[in-house]
């Protein structure tokens, strides 16, 4: 008996299909591509009874024909013999369209097992599907699981080894109105029974095939394919069908697919009218002509106060504590009589570097719980919606913005989340723009600067800075459209969901990934940049020197001082502090934590501390609102930059978009700076 | 008439679709082929709209709406 299992998991986008695989395999994956393409393939082990699964992630796809890159390369795997059972999920909440993808896996006769995902939210919106019914009507196991809250996982193990080997369907009951004349009555063995005309002509074919191609696996199946005028099929076995096949009979075959997906809904699916109302009421306010736009700028706004209100008003107590060690391992090194460079590297470099951005964590994890809320509810597509007029003045459909938004939290997963556009050019030019959306780790400098230069106005001065960058990033969208001969452009396309109550442990995952990306951050970027910055600067040509003027670090900042002199950022110190913030953005702050010698950069002794040092510089809030200005447009952190590069696969077209952002800095601040002299 | 001239909580049947190959594709596979009944949730001037197809909701582009061509269903 066979032992090894090979499983392939399989399902539209967005059902949930990677979270039940991560559910099975935890953090144990292996991932790579698929051979000769660029679409992802990614792989778990796992034991559970007797067996051992390999389990295989496919690409999520609405269908199964060979028309894009991850649908062919589903079809092939799913075909060969590699795969010993198929592992359908399918999002309940959605059956209809989840459900055609189904039976396009049903007629490649190989095991089939459905995984039924989100039943919790089914519930929820008081629906009911009948799983008695359901099974008896697709002639597999329909097994109801909860990837989320991890329920049905091993009963879907049984089923997956119990119908390793089982290629006929189960016991069908089916009751059609319409009446069959066709010579076989193939209700009993296919669920997905075509009407006579068609099937008339699956048999003509599967003859004519059986007699060409002896050895070939699945007659139906491929006559199926061939009657849809499958590219790779009909090329793969030329056959004279001239007299059968008279035309593309695809449409038909979906149309009737779609009529038996909605006889199979009809009889499964219990009360569902009820939660389509609830979401046409929503969406009537959420989506409308006029409140639309409205409605979201002020869900942005708040997500900007809770972010910065509540977020300093916890900030706070993170200083203290701060403070508070930082002080208790000054004391103790210095009473354990400890070298007075390690000290200094230990308190100045890393205590103060590291710690100076360990305190905005509160900021940070608000920021990011409000964006979890914002996907997870439902709301993100209709923002595809409500911004769809003003971005296809942009050239860009209203999907593009979604990566825009994602950009207020990461650069890194928005740039990522480009990937839904479709067209190469539309996808570039969304990621040479996402980097002007301010990032979460853009926060910490506008956070310092406008709380020791702007006093009451802080808060609008911070959230300016959100404005600049957005207005930036779509007048810099604009241009590009304008200079790009070719005007087509893609048009928006997108499926709404339901809304549904997000879900505390998606949510609080989502945060914690976050939280959890940004601590490693500040343990290793951040740490190491701290060093560096503290070796650069308490080292010179005379070795270790008190005199921060005379290390290696003034050297360097001083050959940028007169490039960054005419956008009022004409100072060494700011210099480094600039270079070392593309590691990643917060180091900047942490930078002049240790540039100027600061503990508790971001308390309010800290904070007077370091404005008066500035101010005795000549550095006013001009200059500060300059230094926010740049540090939100200038090339991005180094993890952007290695994403950049990934998605886009050119170097050329990196180190292209790096230097169109020190550019549209450069110009824009020193517009600032020079008017800004000029009026004050 | 077509997809983008009709009123919002009218039902449609689809009698053609007529857009370039990619976009053609995919919606075939959401099931919007001819026949298909439509209903227009709401849409803005100028602007993109949302159906219902098939049980489930889509925003769709002002420029697929022109090309899909639709039969007003008599109640």
């Amino acid at each position: 008996m066979k032992k090894n299992l090979t499983i392939g998991f399989i399902g539209n986008p967005n059902c949930g299909k990677t979270t039940l695989f991560n559910a099975y395999t935890g953090a144990n994956l292996k991932v790579a591509n698929w051979p000769g393409v660029t679409v992802e393939k990614v792989e778990g082990m796992m034991r559970r009874h007797d067996y051992t699964y390999r389990l295989v992630d496919l690409p999520g796809t609405y269908s199964l024909t060979s028309y894009t890159m991850e649908e062919q390369v589903s079809r092939q795997f799913i075909l060969s013999d590699e795969v010993d059972v198929i592992v359908d999920v399918v999002d309940a909440s959605v059956l209809e369209r989840n459900l055609y993808l189904t039976l396009q896996l049903l007629e490649l006769g190989k095991p089939v097992v459905v995984a039924l995902n989100m039943m919790d939210i089914v519930e929820k919106q008081g629906m009911e599907i009948d799983l008695h019914r359901l099974p008896e009507m697709l002639g597999v196991p329909v097994i109801p699981v909860s990837a989320r809250k991890r329920t049905g996982l091993d009963i879907l193990l049984h089923a997956i080894a119990h119908h390793k080997d089982i290629t006929e369907p189960d016991r069908l009951i089916h009751d059609h109105e319409r009446v069959s004349h066709h010579i076989h009555n193939h209700h009993e063995e296919y669920a997905m029974v075509y009407d006579d005309v068609l099937e008339d002509k699956i048999d003509q074919l599967s003859q004519r095939l059986s007699s060409a191609y002896p050895d070939m696996k699945n007659y139906r199946w491929h006559s199926i394919k061939l009657l849809e005028g499958d590219k790779e099929i009909t090329e793969k076995y030329p056959l004279d069908t001239s007299d059968i096949i008279t035309r593309s009979y695809e449409k038909d075959m979906i149309n009737e697919r779609y009529d038996f997906i909605e006889e199979v809904a009809a009889e499964v699916v219990v009360n569902k009218s009820a939660k389509e109302a609830s979401t046409d009421r929503i969406d009537r306010l959420l989506t409308h002509k006029i409140w639309g736009i409205p409605i979201f700028l002020g869900i942005m706004a708040l997500v900007f106060f809770f972010t910065f209100a509540i977020g300093d008003w916890l900030k706070g107590y993170m200083e203290m504590l701060l403070e508070a060690f930082s002080s208790l391992v000054r004391t103790g090194l210095t009473a354990a009589h400890a070298n007075q460079i390690l000290i200094s590297l230990l308190v100045d470099g890393v205590i103060n570097g590291v710690g100076g951005i360990l305190t905005f964590l509160p900021n940070i994890a608000i920021l990011f719980f409000a964006l979890a809320l914002l996907e997870d509810s439902g709301y993100m597509s209709r923002v595809a919606y409500v911004m769809d007029g003003i971005m296809s003045r942009l050239g860009l459909s209203g999907r593009a913005f979604i990566p825009m938004i994602l950009g207020f939290g990461c650069t890194v997963p928005a740039i990522m989340a480009s990937r839904t556009l479709e067209n190469i050019r539309d996808r570039r030019r969304v990621m040479l723009v996402t980097p002007f959306m301010s990032c979460s780790a853009r926060l910490p400098i506008y956070i310092l600067f406008s709380g020791m230069f702007f006093g009451n106005y802080a808060m609008l001065a911070a959230f300016s800075m959100y404005l600049i960058g957005a207005v930036t990033a779509i007048a810099a969208a604009f241009f590009l459209h304008k200079g790009d001969k070719s005007q087509d452009q893609n048009q928006l396309l997108i499926e709404l969901p339901e809304y549904k109550a997000p879900g505390a442990r998606t949510v609080f995952i989502y945060v914690w990934e976050k939280l959890k990306d940004y601590l490693t951050k500040a343990g290793t970027t951040i740490f190491l940049a701290s060093v560096i910055m503290w070796v650069l600067l308490n080292f010179g040509m005379n070795g270790y020197t008190e005199v921060m003027s005379e290390s290696f670090a003034a050297s360097i900042g001083r050959l940028l001082v007169p490039v960054l002199a005419p956008v009022g950022l004409g100072f060494w110190q700011i210099a480094v502090a600039l270079i070392a913030g593309i590691s990643a953005k917060e180091v900047v702050v942490s930078s002049c934590a240790v540039l100027f010698g600061i503990s508790g950069i971001n308390s309010a002794q800290g904070m007077t501390q370091l404005s008066a040092l500035l101010s005795g510089m000549g550095f006013g809030p001009l200059n500060a609102y300059c230094l926010m200005l740049f540090c939100l447009l200038y090339v991005p952190c180094a993890a952007t930059i290695a994403t950049i590069h990934k998605e886009s696969g050119s170097w050329n077209w990196t180190l292209r978009s790096i230097f169109f952002q020190i550019a549209v800095a450069w110009i824009l601040t020193f517009a600032v700076f020079q008017i800004g002299s000029f009026l004050l | 008439m077509t997809l983008d001239s009709g009123e919002i909580g009218r039902t449609y049947t689809v009698s053609q679709v007529s857009l370039p190959l990619s976009t053609g594709r995919r919606l075939e596979a959401l099931g919007m082929t001819e026949g298909t009944k439509i209903t227009v949730l709401n849409s803005k001037r100028h602007g993109p709209l949302i159906i219902r197809l098939r049980g489930s909701r889509f925003a769709i582009g002002r420029k697929i709406a022109e090309n899909i061509r639709v039969k007003e269903e008599t109640p």
